[in-house]
């Protein structure tokens, strides 16, 4: 039991340790920008591929077959024309296969694009393994220029009996003023 | 101790004399300066409670908007960004400018009285506190004058609409939260070192009033999430102004961890909205029952079960951004879990009043309103909890009306009963009866009609946040904009009713409530400037 009626001093010195709490706290607030990231990288619970190059596949499971579906969209402020050209192939997971994507710009002007992979299900992409994909880069296109854009990757044999269907989306965003100011 | 606390409608006459002018240097003080300057905590509390009720007014103006433009389909009146920022803006100054300063008002003005302290333990911040909160809201409500608009991206200022979307004004508003949090914190602070360092001899832990027990825990999560509000708005305007990608896929952020760092702050924030709400219910329940409070300790416990569970539902905001089912079950257990704490300080109340000797006056009107119509927005809760059934809920009218039950005829009625029960004491007059009977009839069948309907409103799949609806909805919207204006037009009735009761009335005793209970009730009415110079013994 604290001594009521208290000096100042006293006052002064919880203050200091509560303030230090909340300086902490806005600490924490930022924080969980890193944790959530680490987060998700080990759970892969957001659908986001590694963008690391994954090591070759070492074996095949052949008693089963994943449908692997490739859809792309295009935000609005981009002029560029993305498309898959196969959209569903069937894998057998641990078998590599390489797939393309067609870009064109359409517009009169060189700009620079960056693909954002998402999968879904969100817990499938652990196992959505890259060897080698466009998406690790940007991509510069000049005026009308036109681009087949490779990707080769595997289906984990790991990904779990219960995932049948793999979605793999490329969102396309403008990253031409960005790629500019890095020069 | 003869000297009065003025109300502001009686500051001209207000001529305050002390034997401690040393200590009180501002008591000379007249006019504007005396309340610029001021670092009494009654009068700190008195320009709270005037502060957050020119903003329930001008929150409550623009609900009125919102309404009027939903009164028929189509779009007549507004248009939909202005829409927009009406439902953006209303939310923000009724969480930030009407109910978080309402508690901070009696908190100030009670915890100090019901601890038997002479002031709070930091007067001069407390001063800071109160006047940097209308410059934030300043800078809020002058950025809908702004070219392009006030903030449009409803209150929970989801990125990328806050980023990627929003207008220039969306500075402005990043700065107004920042000082609303500074604000929130030092008043938090100030709360704690008060309650931990000035409480009077003999009042241990379990002594302490209830109010002052929920207010404690409520400055603990402020001062927990309101620096992560803090941080998550400089993300917002570092990621709109200065090029940081935290929320911007493009970039390598997530759009999505805006949303969990937003509600690690958003769900206690509800906690802190109703928390204090539930300290003055426990002193008006028995006060009106004449039976002591049921289950002290447990509602002790409740309180603090409820506000550490506060910080593990945060996603059941977002069971529908694609979470793994684990998770979205995780939260939505955690989420059914609050209503036990919950439940246990329902059934107190409900305990203490069994084979009580109530009375009906108005505090005990409101708090009774609370218990039934907070229970009602419990229950939606409970129901929205339910992953499945979020799904369909998710962003209606549902939504709507479960969050107006518990703020509306939760905290605010609440607010409304402890303005009631403790009026005598600030002011030295009994209310008139009358017209609180007025006001309480009128605001009770009127926020019925405005609310409740919105339940079957979402239920049928009207979305929220749209200025326009489908035929379909067209009768059920003109009856809520009916309630809605009429509940409006309710509280000025209780403007009128505080203004006369400032004025003038029957002098009220130091104790007006025979069943009252507490330090408060043990000095004159109205509370002289300084109370409990000498502490009081508590036995």
């Amino acid at each position: 039991m604290n001594a009521p009626q208290s000096q100042p001093a006293q006052h002064g010195r919880l203050a200091a340790r509560l303030l230090l709490v909340v300086v902490g706290m806005f600490g924490f607030g930022f924080a969980l920008v890193p944790l959530y990231d680490v987060f998700c990288d080990i759970t892969g619970i957001n659908g986001k591929t590694s963008q690391e190059v994954a090591a070759l596949s070492t074996g095949v499971d052949e008693s089963r077959t994943v449908t692997v579906e490739f859809v792309t969209y295009v935000r609005g402020d981009m002029p560029w024309e993305f498309k898959p050209v196969t959209e569903r192939i069937q894998v057998h997971p641990g078998e590599t296969h390489q797939v393309a994507f067609l870009a064109r710009n359409r517009s009169g002007e060189s700009t620079v694009g960056q693909a954002i992979p998402s999968v879904s299900p969100g817990t499938g992409a652990l196992y959505f393994s890259k060897i080698e994909c466009f998406c690790f880069n940007n991509q510069p296109l000049a005026a009308g220029e036109e681009a087949e854009m490779g990707l080769v990757f595997y289906v984990d044999p790991e990904l779990p009996e219960s995932i049948r269907t793999l979605t793999l989306s490329y969102t396309l965003y403008n990253i031409t003023e960005q790629a500019m100011g890095r020069g | 101790m003869t000297t009065a606390l003025k109300t502001p409608q009686q500051d001209q006459l207000g001529h305050v004399e002390t034997q401690s002018d040393t200590h009180h240097h501002d008591h000379h003080l007249t006019g504007w300066r005396r309340w610029l300057l001021t670092t009494n905590h009654k009068e700190i509390g008195t320009l709270y409670l005037w502060f957050s009720f020119a903003m329930f007014l001008i929150g409550g103006a623009m609900a009125m908007v919102i309404r009027a433009e939903l009164f028929q389909p189509g779009l007549q009146l507004v248009d939909p960004h202005f829409f927009n920022q009406m439902t953006t803006v209303h939310g923000l100054i009724m969480v930030f400018g009407a109910v978080m300063p309402a508690f901070t008002g009696l908190a100030n003005w009670m915890i100090p009285m019901m601890i038997g302290a002479p002031d709070m333990a930091l007067p001069r911040m407390n001063n800071w506190s109160f006047w940097i909160l209308p410059f934030a809201f300043a800078l809020l409500i002058g950025s809908l004058f702004m070219e392009g608009g006030g903030p449009a991206f409803g209150w929970t200022f989801y990125a990328p609409l806050s980023t990627t979307f929003s207008g220039d004004s969306t500075a402005l508003f990043v700065f107004s939260v920042h000082i609303m949090g500074i604000s929130s914190i030092m008043g938090a602070i100030n709360v704690i070192v008060t309650i931990v360092n000035l409480r009077a001899p003999g009042m241990t832990w379990m002594k302490l009033p209830l109010f002052v027990w929920t207010w404690l825990i409520t400055a603990f999560l402020l001062i927990a999430v309101m620096p992560v509000l803090a941080g998550v708005v400089t993300m917002v305007l570092t990621d709109k102004y200065f090029g940081t990608s935290f929320f911007d896929a493009a970039g390598g952020g997530d759009p999505v961890m805006f949303q969990h760092i937003f509600w690690f702050f958003g769900h206690p924030e509800v906690y802190i909205m109703i928390l204090p709400a539930f300290g003055v219910i426990s002193a008006i329940v028995p006060a009106f029952s004449r039976k002591k409070l049921f289950g002290y300790a447990s509602m002790v416990y409740a309180t603090a079960s409820i506000a550490g569970l506060s910080f593990l539902v945060w996603a059941h905001h977002m069971f529908t951004t694609g979470m793994p089912v684990a998770a979205e079950l995780f939260f939505m257990y955690c989420t059914m879990l609050i209503s036990v704490p919950t439940g246990v300080k329902v059934f107190n109340w409900v305990a203490t009043m069994w084979r009580g000797a109530i009375s009906f006056e108005a505090p005990m009107l409101f708090a009774l309103a609370f218990i039934v119509l907070f229970t009602i927005g419990g229950l939606s809760g409970l129901m929205l909890s339910l992953t499945p059934i979020d799904f369909q809920y998710h962003d209606t009218y549902f939504v709507v009306a479960h969050f107006h039950y518990v703020l509306v005829t939760g905290a605010v009625f609440s607010i409304m009963a402890a303005a009631y029960y403790w009026l005598p004491k600030w002011t030295g007059h009994m209310y008139s009866e009358t017209l609180a009977r007025w006001h309480f009839w009128c605001s009770i069948i009127s926020v019925n009609v405005l609310f409740f309907p919105m339940h079957f409103l979402g239920l049928a799949g009207m979305p929220r946040r749209i200025p326009d609806y489908a035929l379909q909805f067209a009768d059920i919207n003109q009856v809520v904009s009916i309630g809605g204006f009429a509940f409006g037009l309710s509280q000025l009735i209780f403007l009128a009713l505080v203004i006369k009761c400032i004025r003038g009335g029957q002098k009220a005793p130091a104790k007006p409530w025979d069943g009252a209970e507490g330090l408060e009730w043990t000095v004159p009415s109205p509370a002289p400037l300084h109370t409990f110079d000498t502490p009081p013994v508590v036995k």
